[in-house]
């Protein structure tokens, strides 16, 4: 009779975490996407005004206070060839099509679901108000989850001791957060001389660069990069050129960390498939071990 | 009904033999690179770039080499929760492989991160990100490892509650009452802990999303790296048990054995047959466009395939020459779909490339030595390894 019931028991248990794990999957499918802080500050970047004078990655680099990035000239210029831990904004020239190319700035796209935080184990890559995705030394480890997460390959790490003490640092645009503490804007707006890149609340940015298209629809891609690819991001695109030439990735409309949370929160919801688990295996160990003590006395 | 209670007696013999001589030496060049490593940087021994920022040391050590240790696990699950007692005698073998694979992992690991010293955070448990799988994997691993020298210290209170007297003697004494009563919850918290983790270590890809190929990315993943360690844990149980009896010659009890080649066929059917769905429902025929990615896809799943074939086909009384060489296939392609999983299928641009530099090699190599090297010493010295069932 026993036996019967803890069986009874058993399979109830196993049926009950099914359920809920049956149960969550279709709560989870439903999940919201994050919106924008309304007061989110980002960027908005306008590829056609933009005529490479790189004043922006000098004063970057200035108010990042890296060592400079001389890339090959030998110790003479500032000239990196690609964000790196010395460097957290670039400008870039697209390969050449059809004789035509532009220049595209790249930095953190201050993401609104970003998949860095989503990555990060103790929080120290944190989404602060408004909007912009910071860096904490002290709650990193160092396992560069982020470098793999991150959509647009933005997070870049110090590889070696040239660039700091056994303490290897995340180098990323942070928006100059401290400067606009400060009343400051961002040290790249500040100095560009065509304002091809402005700062803003990222709903003005939208606002302006959706009146630029329609005032001049034959001078842009009539899309917002930025506006909802990877569930929106806080710095904003315009280009001529179709902008997986530019070298923004195609992504969808959904966040990327939005698939790992759905299917982590079908598995883990509340906890209870686990502690099922860990019930059902103690239970059944311990059945056995007393069957295994029984066999053993009925033997001569 | 008879019952086969399993002896379990040390192997004996000198223990500076020359193959434990060579793997000490390999651990000596990983111990070196390392403190070459601590001193100067992870980007001075490694070929890693921002672009490819995980390698062997997380990959191999971590990712596919933690699936190998899965021996534990799976016959833990299989002989104290299915009851299936032929198997009781690879028991001790299967948690020792999985305890020292392990702790070289969490070492590995160690050595990977850039910040190691922070690493003592994660038990603060309010600094948690929640939504972290890396943290989920970190936490679960770190805690397995101890769980797993729990459920492994039996028999070394055995002889050292036989030892001279002296106080570890009578701490063994001690422990052993406690350790008796407290066994299966250890062993079921053993159990817990890798479903977690080993489902997790594939999610941890998921975060990808589109710079990870298609044939790889896929919401089924947590299922099939559940049942990729598994099938992976198995195939390294039966290597080392035809390996252990070849180098001490034990007497090869084939019965449990051919139990598990049988277990492990049918759990590599179930992985193909969740591989090819998946493949399927989501429009990707694996052999157009045909790629170099083809070619991996097509290796991991007929390496698998023939090997499960092979496995289901032995009856009673397979061949061991038979056992090893589809224990051996099933770990190449088992451990090459990890493989490919979390590193060669990882897209993160056309214009960079990766391939790991030879120190990086030598340092997952070394401890992966070092625990082939414990696993030696411990069954010449303890009751790991079975004589054979009365």
């Amino acid at each position: 009779m026993v036996r019967i019931t803890r069986r009874t028991a058993f399979k109830t248990a196993f049926l009950g975490a099914a359920a809920a794990v049956g149960a969550t999957s279709a709560a989870a499918s439903s999940t919201e996407r994050p919106e924008a802080p309304p007061d989110a500050l980002g960027l908005l970047y306008d590829a056609t005004l933009c005529i490479g004078c790189k004043a922006c990655v000098v004063a970057c680099q200035d108010a990042g206070r890296l060592k400079p990035d001389t890339g090959a000239s030998n110790g003479r210029y500032l000239a990196p060839d690609d964000l790196n831990a010395r460097t957290r904004n670039i400008i870039k020239l697209s390969p050449v099509v059809d004789g035509e190319s532009s220049y595209v700035k790249r930095q953190c796209m201050h993401c609104i679901d970003p998949a860095c935080v989503g990555a990060c184990m103790l929080g120290a890559l944190k989404k602060r108000e408004p909007g912009i995705v910071t860096w904490e030394g002290n709650k990193c480890v160092g396992c560069r989850y982020c470098q793999i997460a991150c959509p647009f390959n933005i997070p870049k790490f110090e590889w070696t001791t040239d660039d700091s003490f056994y303490n290897p640092r995340i180098v990323k645009c942070e928006l100059c957060h401290e400067r606009i503490a400060g009343g400051l804007e961002p040290a790249c707006t500040t100095v560009c001389p065509r304002k091809a890149v402005i700062f803003g609340s990222r709903e003005a940015l939208l606002k302006d660069a959706k009146a630029r298209i329609a005032a001049h629809p034959d001078r842009y891609i009539h899309t917002v990069y930025g506006e909802h690819e990877g569930g929106g991001t806080q710095v904003l695109y315009l280009s001529h050129l179709p902008f997986d030439r530019i070298g923004l990735p195609a992504l969808g409309d959904a966040p990327v960390p939005e698939l790992v949370r759905k299917v982590q929160g079908t598995i883990y919801k509340g906890f209870v498939a686990p502690v099922a688990l860990y019930g059902v295996l103690a239970a059944a160990i311990i059945r056995n071990r007393a069957k295994e003590a029984a066999d053993e006395q009925e033997q001569p | 009904m008879s019952v086969a209670r399993t002896m379990f007696a040390p192997v004996g013999g000198p223990l500076l033999t020359r193959p434990v001589k060579a793997l000490a030496a390999l651990f000596a060049i990983g111990a070196a690179i390392v403190l070459y490593r601590f001193v100067f940087g992870i980007g001075s021994v490694s070929a890693l770039t921002d672009a490819y920022p995980w390698g062997p040391w997380k990959v191999l050590s971590v990712i596919v080499f933690s699936a190998f240790a899965s021996g534990g696990y799976a016959v833990a699950l299989l002989v104290f929760v299915l009851n299936r007692r032929t198997c009781h005698s690879l028991a001790r073998a299967a948690i020792l492989t999985s305890a020292l694979g392990y702790t070289a992992a969490v070492v590995t690991l160690g050595i990977d991160i850039g910040r190691p010293w922070n690493f003592w955070r994660l038990i603060i448990v309010t600094g948690w990100n929640l939504h972290s799988v890396l943290l989920e994997v970190a936490v679960c691993i770190s805690t397995y490892v101890v769980f797993l020298w729990l459920e492994m210290a039996k028999p070394f209170l055995e002889v050292w509650s036989r030892s001279d007297a002296g106080p570890l003697q009578r701490l063994a004494r001690a422990a052993t009452p406690i350790l008796d009563r407290a066994l299966p919850w250890i062993v079921a918290m053993a159990i817990v802990l890798p479903s977690m983790h080993q489902s997790s270590l594939g999610s941890l890809m998921l975060l990808a999303g589109p710079r990870l190929h298609p044939y790889w990315q896929t919401p089924m993943v947590p299922l099939l790296f559940l049942l990729s360690c598994w099938l992976l844990g198995y195939a390294f149980v039966m290597m080392t048990a035809l390996l252990s009896s070849l180098a001490w010659g034990r007497r090869l009890e084939i019965a449990p054995l051919a139990v598990l080649g049988r277990i492990t066929a049918w759990i590599i059917f179930a992985f193909l047959a969740v591989r090819a769905g998946d493949l399927a429902a989501r429009g990707q025929i694996v052999v157009v466009p045909f790629t170099g990615y083809s070619v991996l896809c097509l290796t991991e799943c007929g390496l698998l395939l023939w090997a499960g074939l092979m496995m289901q086909r032995t009856d009673r009384a397979p061949r061991p020459r038979q056992l090893f060489i589809s224990a051996c296939a099933v770990l190449v392609g088992g451990g090459l779909y990890r493989l490919d999983t979390s590193l060669i299928g990882f897209m993160p641009g056309a214009e960079y490339h990766y391939f790991p530099s030879a120190p990086e090699l030598l340092v997952t190599l070394g401890f992966t030595s070092l625990a082939v090297l414990g696993y030696i010493v411990i069954v010449k010295r303890f009751p790991i390894l079975a004589l054979e069932s009365r």
